[in-house]
């Protein structure tokens, strides 16, 4: 591996993470907060899995990285500016329909980019995404389901998840930027072009919005920044919450 | 006694299960139904002390397995309202107990998780007396129930050694972290041997449900086992015990132990502990929070099914 490469995959793998936990770690805030005690015990469930997801790739990170650095590091000692999830991730907990919303966004972005993924020369890499896939495929149902029950639910239930999808469709166009790094382990086969996968996505959402009775919004805005580590207001305070008890004890074991 | 029952102590004497359709006294029921229901309750209004961390939790590792643990409470839960089901009452009709005071849950959740410590802490000694307690009630008359228990007690003795190695982590730690995890034992240690109820002369409800193998084994006894098998583990800790009266009795074969303070517990059992009111508050607002969504699965269930109806018509 070449150092340029070996840096760019660093790089990849800790968005991937930062993507990873910071989208558990919001489902997570739902634990004894569920509609009912079934979907408590669900949305635990998918919260594991991305949390999971997110060790695998900073432990990964930890051995690319080669510098004393752990697991925990990634997560806990670096700051909202460091941080390179994508903002749809970072985006509050909000009312059921809006996590709800967010998390079929989220899943639709893993079934078309997973699939890719897993075909990275990097075998670390494809080995996450080969689990991954087979995760998603139960995140995408349930949201799906639910996104179908609460757009063709009620009429209140109706209201929340058309605000829901307006208010987070704009943070979605980020989902397929590409940037030097992505481009470059995208050429040698490591990384996913996410500029060609909008349309597969798009198809999805819009098939379940539009079952849902839902309207899929027009593109007239969009926010970009998060893998620049420009953020909304919103990542500081969750890693201030997430990173305080780490942070407060230095170099100590857990 | 009529021949019913009749039959049904002789079942009872017999240590023969009782199941959902044999016949039984309604005092039985009754007194079931309150102990199910409680323990139920128990479990999920314990997933709010220590879902209070889930979110603090210091690595990754033990945010998962904090994650599953409260996952796994959750399960319980609904586990043990499905048994209690079956002595024909609702779901909703024992929320709603919860929600108006009139059903109780383990008064040890009325305490505060204050620091990293007490995940540990809640593990290792409230999961464990409830382990102690729970093995015995393996044993209970009621078929449903004590099956539950078997599989319950499978899980929590998995949270009982997690609980206790997050307190050993801490313990082996710096400074300021062993002074975290000694702050936990102090403050838990009482409450989960008060988790055991009254002494058995004080003990309302007692009698009777020894009688009918409801309850297997006395809350004295039970808590001496539990006094017991905590002594060594506090001393693999190398943490100080909070009684200073512990101690070795060769005549016994037990420890001797200080008094609870049964003020405090009955104190706290009564309201005034920190957190009675906040978590039936947290169950009664997410329950209320999600009612349109309940309202939106039930709409949209009527909606498919009038369009199967119309289809098949």
């Amino acid at each position: 591996m070449s150092d340029a490469i070996k840096q760019a995959t660093l790089e990849y793998v800790i968005r991937l993470g930062d993507d990873s936990v910071v989208l558990g770690h919001r489902i997570s805030e739902w634990v004894s907060y569920g509609p009912f005690l079934e979907e408590d015990i669900a949305y635990g469930n998918v919260a594991l899995d991305y949390i999971g997801r997110a060790r695998m790739y900073y432990s990964y990170a930890a051995e690319l990285a080669d510098d004393g650095r752990t697991e925990d590091d990634f997560p806990y000692m670096r700051s909202d500016r460091e941080y390179r999830n994508l903002l749809l991730m970072e985006m509050p907990r909000g009312d059921f329909a809006y996590s709800q919303v967010r998390q079929l966004l989220a899943d639709a972005y893993a079934a078309v980019m997973l699939p890719e993924l897993v075909k990275s020369k990097d075998e670390t890499i494809a080995a996450v995404a080969a689990k991954a896939i087979k995760e998603t495929k139960y995140h995408l149902r349930r949201s799906r389901d639910w996104v179908l029950r609460l757009g063709d639910g009620t009429e209140e239930s109706h209201k929340r998840t058309q605000k829901a999808v307006d208010q987070l469709w704009g943070y979605t166009h980020e989902l397929f930027d590409m940037d030097e790094t992505e481009q470059l382990l995208a050429d040698n086969g490591i990384g996913v072009d996410v500029s060609k996968l909008r349309d597969a996505w798009h198809a999805m959402v819009s098939e379940i919005l539009t079952t849902a009775t839902l309207t899929v919004p027009d593109d007239s805005w969009a926010v970009r920044g998060g893998r620049t580590g420009y953020h909304t207001e919103n990542l500081g305070h969750m890693l201030t919450e997430m990173q305080i008890v780490h942070r407060s004890h230095p170099g100590c074991q857990w | 006694m009529t021949s019913q029952e009749e039959n049904f102590m002789r079942k009872i004497e017999a240590d023969e299960k009782i199941e959902p359709k044999d016949w039984m006294p309604e005092a039985y029921r009754k007194n079931l139904i309150r102990q199910m229901s409680q323990h139920a309750h128990s479990e999920v209004i314990g997933m709010q002390p220590e879902g209070n961390w889930i979110t603090r939790a210091p690595s990754l590792r033990r945010k998962v397995v904090l994650l599953s643990k409260v996952q796994d409470e959750a399960g319980h839960g609904l586990y043990l309202y499905s048994a209690t089901e079956t002595l024909g009452i609702t779901r909703a009709e024992l929320i709603a107990a919860l929600q108006s005071g009139e059903a109780k849950y383990a008064s040890i959740f009325n305490y505060p998780t204050l620091t990293w410590g007490d995940v540990g802490a809640i593990g290792w000694l409230v999961d464990g007396a409830a382990i102690v307690n729970q093995v015995s009630l393996q044993r209970t008359s009621y078929g449903p129930y004590s099956r539950g228990m078997i599989r319950i007690c499978k899980e929590e003795s998995f949270h009982q050694r997690q609980g206790y190695e997050a307190l050993l982590a801490l313990a082996n730690g710096s400074p300021e972290q062993k002074q975290i995890a000694q702050d936990s034992l102090n403050r838990f240690y009482w409450p989960a041997l008060m988790m055991f109820g009254p002494h058995d002369s004080e003990s309302a409800h007692s009698a009777k449900s020894m009688e009918w193998k409801i309850k297997r084994e006395t809350n004295d006894d039970l808590r001496q086992k539990f006094i017991d098998q905590t002594v060594p583990q506090i001393e693999v800790l190398g943490l100080e015990h909070p009684d200073k009266a512990i101690k070795w009795n060769e005549e016994r074969g037990h420890y001797d132990s200080g008094e609870i303070d049964w003020d405090e517990f009955y104190s706290v059992i009564n309201g005034n502990g920190h957190c009675n009111r906040q978590r039936v508050e947290h169950h009664i607002a997410a329950h209320d929070e999600g009612t349109w969504v309940r309202d939106a699965i039930t709409a949209y269930n009527e909606k498919k099914n009038a369009k199967k109806a119309q289809n098949v018509a």
